[in-house]
């Protein structure tokens, strides 16, 4: 690892501004970046902590909605949201390992956007608001493809509002070396209708089936989904699982989900 | 006295307090007064040739003092080979050098081009960076069987070609059993690959070295299994340091399993480093660093093939296969596709005719070598996998067709078509006893009961043997081992009474201080707690081989029992001297000597003490003193084997194994700790679990490493392996070791695959996917559900 500043701010502001100063980023649970830095694939020259920002912790419920402090870990998250919103909790408690989920965070994993992981499925399948120290980003709007955000340079995010729905589940299936999502899904049912968020599969990072929300509105059950199949095209493809392999854990993940989630 | 820590005692390991409450001492705990760091600049290319190094800016940078390159080490002599194999045509193999620093050309990702020391480790990285290298990229050489087509780019340009030897074993019973093959009623064959793996011990590499001007004398720390091997090659034949002014000390080792037997260039450039610099240097290998360097395991294919009569008898088998050696000859590389593969070919069975055809061939991959097993598991998958596939076609059952061809217990000792001689088994015994473990007479309930969830239930079969204690050393002489394979022990009494015991083996992880202590505890009936056990430094243990193989205690203690029997002997004509008594008439017993038929007795510290304080001693016909060195060469191989079960459910729609069940009845012949030697079979059978369902070291076809971190190799954790049952009472002692003990530290490993394997073809084809004859492993749920596909 290359030698760097490090800083650690008690307010967003602050944040903001020490981000201003060439080379720094933005540290949040570290458990992405720390690696990388020593593996020298990285090297800041300034690290600007976010965990020591109290506005970015904890959680908070209010009506149907639940906000949650980017630089919340995920062990918080599986404990303390379980009971307003249990499909997240339990998504967070199948991040990683016990460290991870004790020093990641929400901010973080949403953040880096990893193709793998499994926040993004929560964001993406609740139509969560993602509030950065500038602005408001629908999760639509959010993940842009492969580690990409909608984020600009020196952007926080400071926490994210989830639409706590009537019944959600995440179906996890294990990369059998990281453990990171080989597929992941997350299905949440609203009085509106239905989200279906897949990670892990697709070369472009998190998505949204939409054949398959289209079927889960009307049925919200595992039978709705019969016959219905997720095309290969873009899936990755690697030593852990082809592209088609992919495609097919998209549809038995999503009707787990919805069996998990009923 | 003794029966709660002598021989059969599950005496708890002694080594553990210290490991568990972080007082170890491992290589990496040693830090010298002045100790330098080095790091290493490795290939990030698997094949080119170096056009330059410059490494002025470099030499420049905070804290460095030099930079290294090959040309620093033209006086020394390339890591050697310790087992040279005669091929086909009675041709030695070809034997290219493996320099210290890649010499002119890069061979595989990882391979050192220069090496920086500095004041620290992060000098030393930072300066790493600053060193500019050109090289041209060549053709990568990857695939076995491409390497050895005409015209194939070459590894090394000063050999003919990419094949390093062409074995045939028995070659004169080649034409036999083409033969039989030809007069067979039933032919069954198979294809398939074993799998390449990284061995992953959770403590890493790591060397230190020191130089002394004083006596102008070097001393090297290192995690090594065996650090006599590494003083002995490493001086005799790189560095040309003899071995009266080298010392190779090996601490604690946390972990080996075959990866740590090997001398390599990073233990030779910090001793040869240490005296340029006259300045210790430290190297400690980054988990990253360990993928691309540590010797690698397995990496065979095959194709097998067995000839039945109409009776289902096994007529013969013929093999030919094709083993990676990598880009170098690593240390023992060469014997294990041969010597400890083919001989191991007949497996449990009566199979008269055999013939095993082995090309070694070189590519651009790290070098491959002994892994827990080594050769015995890659034989046993072959035929446990083809046994299985022949009882499917034959539609016979594949317990029965074990049986069958078993060699039975009464005709032991059994010669072997493929050289050896089984000296003791029963091999019905250990096959009753698995399945009466396993309940396996209420499996087909316990299907339905999985049918019911939706999940495919499977139970697999595999008999293993195995070789352990390879010996004697004359014999391996014979076939190319450029080693003894002996073992030595000191066994030095002390004046109170209490021993030290210097041993040649060197435990990483084994617990022989624990194991050994209540050998000869037993042996003279005092405490084991009065008894250290030493190993792991040349300066004060005999010469020694190390362990690797199963072979401590079969090995290793049998010569502290032929040490500790001289010391008997040594001591009962002390007692007989102080009780008056012919020495033939002094029995020993919980450690008090009396005299046969009368109440005279002396006990253990009255005979030390006599021997170091010898006022009242026969000083005219023995020497004082109580201490004494044995070396133990065995006569043969001992030959533990077991019967394997696995049991898993499969779920069909993600192809997904689960071991529910594993049960290992094994006979190791006599056994001197249970615990210990349950907890070597539970490693060994994560480790073959591992390697049936998990772990794959796999490059790509530029020879980049595609598995070369946690984040995409995947190693076992708890929740994969669990549900063991683990037997050992089936036991027929070893006949030629005076302990009749047989080894157990590779069996888990070497019988566990097939088993895996087995019991997911069992589950698919009681639910029908009975097109799929073989996965290759690990199979990984992506593999299973694509082989359903199909």
């Amino acid at each position: 690892m290359h030698n760097f500043e490090f800083v650690k701010p008690s307010t967003v502001a602050d944040a903001v501004q020490a981000l201003a100063a060439e080379e720094a980023q933005p540290l949040s649970g570290g458990q992405t970046l720390i690696p990388s830095m020593k593996a020298r694939l990285n090297a800041p020259e300034v690290l600007v902590s976010l965990m020591g920002i109290a506005e970015m912790q904890g959680i908070r419920h209010e009506g149907d909605m639940l906000e949650v402090g980017a630089a919340t870990t995920h062990a918080r998250v599986a404990t303390e949201a379980a009971a307003a919103f249990p499909g997240l909790a339990g998504l967070a408690a199948q991040i990683g390992d016990p460290a991870v989920r004790n020093r990641g965070t929400l901010g973080g994993s949403l953040a880096n956007n990893d193709p793998s992981a499994c926040y993004p499925a929560a964001a993406l399948g609740t139509g969560a608001v993602i509030v950065t120290n500038a602005r408001e980003i629908a999760a639509d709007d959010f993940f842009l493809g492969m580690f990409t955000t909608a984020l600009d340079e020196d952007e926080i995010i400071t926490s994210v509002r989830f639409p706590i729905p009537q019944k959600s589940a995440y179906g996890k299936f294990l990369q059998p070396a990281s453990r990171f999502a080989l597929t992941g899904v997350f299905v949440a049912k609203y009085a509106d209708g239905v989200r279906v968020a897949v990670t892990g599969a697709s070369e472009n990072g998190v998505f949204r089936w939409s054949e398959a929300e289209a079927a889960l509105a009307s049925d919200f059950s595992a039978e709705a989904l019969s016959g219905l199949s997720c095309p290969a095209d873009d899936m990755i493809a690697d030593l852990h699982g082809s592209a088609a392999y992919r495609a097919h854990l998209v549809a038995v993940m999503t009707r787990r989900a919805v069996v998990a989630a009923s | 006295m003794p029966k709660d820590d002598g021989i059969g005692a599950s005496t708890k390991r002694r080594e553990d307090t210290r490991f568990l409450t972080g007082n170890g001492k491992y290589t990496d705990d040693i830090n010298l007064r002045g100790q330098a760091y080095v790091h290493f600049l490795r290939s990030d290319v698997a094949h080119g040739r170096i056009t330059s190094i410059d490494s002025t800016a470099a030499e420049a940078m905070d804290g460095v003092l030099k930079v290294f390159t090959a040309a620093d080490f033209e006086a020394a002599g390339g890591l050697p080979c310790g087992w040279q194999v005669t091929d086909r045509h009675g041709q030695p193999m070809q034997e290219p050098k493996h320099p210290i620093l890649a010499e002119g050309k890069v061979r595989h990702v990882g391979d050192p081009i220069a090496a920086v020391v500095a004041e620290t480790y992060e000098q030393a990285r930072d300066a790493a960076e600053a060193i500019e290298v050109d090289i041209e990229e060549l053709e990568a050489v990857v695939d076995m069987v491409e390497a050895l087509e005409e015209g194939a780019t070459k590894v090394h340009d000063d050999l003919s070609s990419n094949l390093c030897y062409d074995w045939g074993f028995v070659e004169e019973n080649k034409d036999a059993v083409n033969e039989a093959f030809d007069k067979a009623a039933h032919v069954v064959s198979l294809e398939l690959t074993n799998n390449r793996l990284v061995a992953n011990p959770m403590e890493p590499r790591v060397a230190v070295g020191d130089y002394d001007p004083w006596g102008d004398s070097h001393t090297l720390y290192t995690t090594s299994q065996n650090p006599h091997v590494i003083r002995l090659l490493m001086g005799a034949f790189v560095l040309n340091i003899p071995e009266h002014k080298l010392r190779v000390v090996a601490p604690d080792v946390g972990g080996g399993f075959g990866s740590k037997i090997y001398h390599y260039a990073e233990e030779a450039f910090c001793t040869y480093a240490a005296k340029v610099l006259k300045r210790p240097v430290k190297w400690t290998s980054s988990r990253a660093e360990a993928f691309i360097s540590d010797a690698h395991g397995r990496d065979h294919k095959t194709k097998i093939d067995l000839a039945l009569d109409a009776d289902h008898n096994f007529m013969a088998i013929r093999t030919e296969t094709y083993a990676n050696m990598g880009a170098y000859l690593s240390t023992f590389a060469p014997s294990i596709p041969t010597w400890l593969h083919g001989t191991l070919m007949a497996g449990n069975y009566r199979t008269p005719l055999i013939y095993v055809n082995v090309k070694a061939v070189f590519t651009n991959t790290v070098p491959v070598d002994a892994y827990r097993g080594a050769g015995r598991p890659e034989a046993t998958f072959q035929l446990e996998r083809l046994i299985d596939k022949a009882a499917r076609e034959l539609g016979v059952d594949p317990i029965a067709l074990r049986r069958q061809n078993f060699i039975k217990a009464d005709q032991f000792p059994y010669q072997t078509p493929v050289a050896v001689v089984y000296d003791t088994g029963n091999y019905d015994a250990t096959m009753d006893k698995m399945l009466d473990l396993a309940d396996y007479a209420n499996f087909d309930k316990r299907v339905e009961e999985s049918k019911a969830r939706g999940k495919l239930r499977g139970f697999g079969i595999a008999h293993y043997i195995e070789a352990c204690g390879i010996a004697p050393s004359n014999l391996v002489g014979q076939l190319g081992a450029r080693a003894g394979l002996y073992e030595s022990a000191s066994v030095r009494v002390n004046a109170t009474g209490s021993i030290s015991v210097y041993t040649g083996s060197h435990s990483h992880g084994q617990g022989h201080e624990t194991t050994f202590a209540q050998v000869v505890a037993e042996m003279i009936g005092v405490d084991a707690n009065s008894i250290e056990i030493h190993h792991g430094d040349t300066s004060n243990t005999p010469m020694g081989m190390g362990t690797y193989g199963s072979r401590s205690l079969a090995v290793g203690g049998s010569a502290i029992v032929k040490a500790t029997n001289k010391v008997i002997d040594k001591a009962k004509k002390i007692a007989a001297h102080l009780l008056e008594a012919a020495p033939e008439d002094i029995e020993l017993k919980d450690g008090k000597f009396s005299v046969a038929g009368t109440d005279k007795s002396v006990d253990w510290s009255g005979v030390t003490l006599a021997a170091y304080v010898p006022h009242n001693y026969p000083l005219e016909d023995l020497e004082p003193g109580l201490e004494e060195t044995a070396f133990y060469d065995p006569s043969n191989f001992t030959f533990p084997s077991g019967a394997y079960g696995c049991e898993i459910e499969l779920d069909p729609e993600t192809g997904k194994i689960d071991v529910l069940r594993f049960i290992a009845a094994d006979d190791f012949g006599n056994i001197v700790n249970p615990m210990i030697v349950e907890g070597q079979v539970h490693g060994g059978l994560a480790q073959g679990i591992g390697q049936a369902l998990l772990e794959n070291c796999v490059y790509d076809d530029q020879g980049q490493l595609l598995s070369g971190s946690y984040m995409d190799y995947a190693m076992p954790r708890a929740d994969d392996v669990r549900g063991f049952v683990v037997d050992h009472s089936c036991v027929t002692p070893c006949t030629h070791n005076p302990l009749g003990v047989k080894g157990c530290g590779e069996a888990g490993a070497i019988g566990s695959p097939p088993a895996v394997v087995n019991a997911a073809i069992d589950a698919l084809h009681r639910a029908g996917h009975t097109h799929v004859t073989h996965i290759d492993m690990p199979l990984t749920p992506a593999r299973v559900w694509a082989a359903m596909q199909a």
